[in-house]
């Protein structure tokens, strides 16, 4: 797909996210609009995902043959669950049962209500690079040459186990993944440098094996390029990190610059007012 | 008299380490994570066997969780191991979330359950693991008490889908159970039949409960006892059938008190069979460095300790 319609498909996406997030009154736009470009890039580009003879994705558990992707940070989950139903793994309609009782768009993605494109739980951080690393390892005793994807917060490198994770990986030479960490800068508590520094993550990442790239992630046309070069990087039987610098509630410009957006939901004064700087591209569920 | 024999004394961690040799052969599926410590949990041979198939995570439990529900996404059977201690109360979140709630077919599989690891004392004794394991929706539990059936229950756990939590030990005991039995999970195994009083044990307290059993007979008490090797899902049938018939119980088991084998079995009887019963486990402490022996007498977790439970929960029967 053309940067030009990927970034229509971001614009509905946006939308999509404030609508559900307004809907229920409760959720994270910020970091869901931040990401929303790379996640649109990847379903609707990159990914190689299975598919019927017309086109209509297929959701298999096991990932068989296909790219897949896991989202670590599972508060973002309105811009996953916007990107899946916009690609056709189920109803855009059910978008608005978000967050409601007996939905299965639960808080944070969960298989347990069994919605298609969901393979893991998220939400409870630092877990997502392990799992992703763990479904790598089971592609290449398979003999599948697929490509895994992982997502991560900046605020999530606080956690232990993210470390865990990045020993491991080019230890074992898995050099069939590439994550992201979405450098905005921002967690629940203010500035990720003034609550827990992450310092240098590039060069964290790489004491730790990794081959690691940098890319601004609010660039439709950068990202795409960046996922190319990553792939490149494969033979040298490494992992890649790439380090995505975004905007909170990127595409929205009252809710950026700050981390006031992480997990509050707009007024209907608000909502309108931001859905009159997002195209309704696809048209609204 | 003497209601069961032996002739060997193994530990169970190696009747786990002979099941994963068996599956290493006749199931291409299964996969195994250690978290450095491959001795311990005797998976030699089946690294042997498959190279491919064992993944060294080092000592970082956290990640060999995730990893685990990663691989049984792509089609494989991970059994993750290592001590008990660290394969469940270090990583109770990541289990809860990637595997229980994500429903995965993971096998988190421990050795050194429990007092009976002895002399490295009580940062490694857990005996809260049946119960945090318990809680978990959807888990099984499962403590087998030799090494036969060690071996038998790890290749039933290869064969079921969904999560299991498979716990065993570190001390060589009596090897009574029969060599390539059939394990059925969930279903208890009634060892003696006896009409006064029925003993529910697990684990290596399973050999325990048939040496009180021979005492009690000595003083004319005929005792029941049921190997519980499921703690979940608890064969809640057998139970009810032994109680109605004896009208008290004594639970053993190598964990605390709260949250464990008894806990279960007294839920169930409070609402369906409301009846006296006695604990035989670790009443709300810590364990300590020992050898392993002096341990569970000190703590009372042996065959004395069943038959004085026992004839007290006669006794209220009676009452």
């Amino acid at each position: 797909m053309q940067t030009i319609e990927l970034q229509k498909v971001a614009s509905q996406v946006r939308r999509d996210i404030l609508r559900q997030v307004h809907g229920c009154q409760s959720g994270h736009p910020g970091g869901s609009l931040g990401c929303t470009d790379l996640l649109v890039e990847l379903y609707f580009n990159s990914m190689n995902l299975k598919s019927d003879v017309s086109g209509q994705v297929e959701f298999h558990m096991d990932g068989l043959n296909e790219d897949v992707f896991f989202l670590s940070n599972g508060h973002i989950s309105p811009l996953l669950y916007s990107v899946l139903a916009r690609r056709g793994y189920f109803p855009v309609a059910e978008l608005a049962s978000f967050r409601k009782l007996n939905t299965r768009l639960q808080g944070h993605p969960t298989p347990h209500e069994h919605l298609e494109g969901i393979r893991i739980a998220s939400g409870s951080l630092g877990q997502g690079l392990s799992v992703a690393i763990g479904v790598a390892q089971a592609k290449k005793l398979n003999g599948d040459s697929s490509t895994v994807y992982c997502l991560m917060g900046d605020g999530e490198q606080n956690e232990g186990q993210v470390w865990e994770a990045a020993m491991y990986a080019p230890h074992h030479n898995v050099n069939n993944l590439i994550a992201f960490i979405d450098e905005n800068g921002q967690q629940i508590d203010g500035p990720t440098e003034k609550v827990m520094n992450n310092l240098d993550l590039e060069a964290k990442y790489k004491a730790f094996g990794w081959q690691v790239l940098r890319v601004d992630g609010n660039d439709m046309a950068a990202i795409t390029a960046v996922i190319q070069q990553a792939k490149s990087l494969f033979v040298n039987n490494k992992p890649v990190m790439v380090i995505m610098k975004t905007e909170m509630g990127a595409g929205v410009d009252f809710m950026m610059h700050s981390h006031k957006w992480h997990g509050v939901a707009p007024n209907d004064e608000q909502l309108a007012l931001a859905l009159g700087q997002l195209e309704e591209t696809l048209g609204d569920y | 008299m003497a209601l069961f024999t032996y002739e060997t004394k193994k530990d169970t961690r190696s009747g786990f380490g002979a099941g994963m040799e068996y599956l290493s052969v006749n199931n291409p599926k299964v996969v195994a994570l250690c978290a450095d410590l491959i001795g311990s949990l005797k998976l030699e041979a089946f690294i042997k066997n498959s190279p491919e198939r064992f993944f060294q995570t080092g000592i970082a439990e956290a990640n060999m969780i995730g990893l685990a529900a990663g691989l049984s996404i792509g089609g494989y059977v991970p059994f993750a191991t290592t001590f008990a201690n660290f394969g469940t109360g270090r990583v109770y979140d990541q289990i809860r979330q990637s595997v229980a709630y994500s429903g995965k077919n993971v096998k988190i599989a421990c050795s050194h359950a429990g007092l009976t690891l002895g002399e490295d004392g009580a940062t490694h004794q857990i005996l809260e693991d049946i119960g945090l394991m318990k809680m978990l929706p959807g888990m099984v539990v499962i403590n087998p008490c030799d090494y036969n059936q060690t071996k038998a229950a790890t290749i039933a756990a290869a064969e079921y889908d969904g999560p299991v939590y498979l716990r065993f030990g570190r001390p060589v005991v009596p090897v009574f159970t029969p060599e390539n039995q059939k394990f059925e999970i969930g279903k208890a195994l009634h060892l003696i039949e006896g009409s006064d009083v029925s003993i529910f044990a697990t684990g290596h307290l399973v050999w325990e409960a048939i040496i009180a059993a021979e005492i009690l007979l000595e003083k004319g008490i005929h005792a029941e006892v049921i190997n519980i090797h499921t703690i979940k899902p608890l064969d809640t049938q057998a139970i009810h059938a032994s109680v109605a018939k004896t009208g008290c119980v004594v639970s053993a088991e190598e964990h605390q008190i709260n949250g464990g084998l008894g806990d279960s079995i007294a839920q169930y009887l409070a609402l369906n069979l409301p009846t006296p019963q006695e604990f035989v486990g670790v009443n709300d402490s810590f364990g300590e460095s020992g050898k392993p022996a002096d341990l569970m007498e000190k703590y009372g977790l042996n065959a004395q300790a069943i038959v004085d439970k026992a004839i007290k929960a006669i006794a209220r029967k009676k009452a």
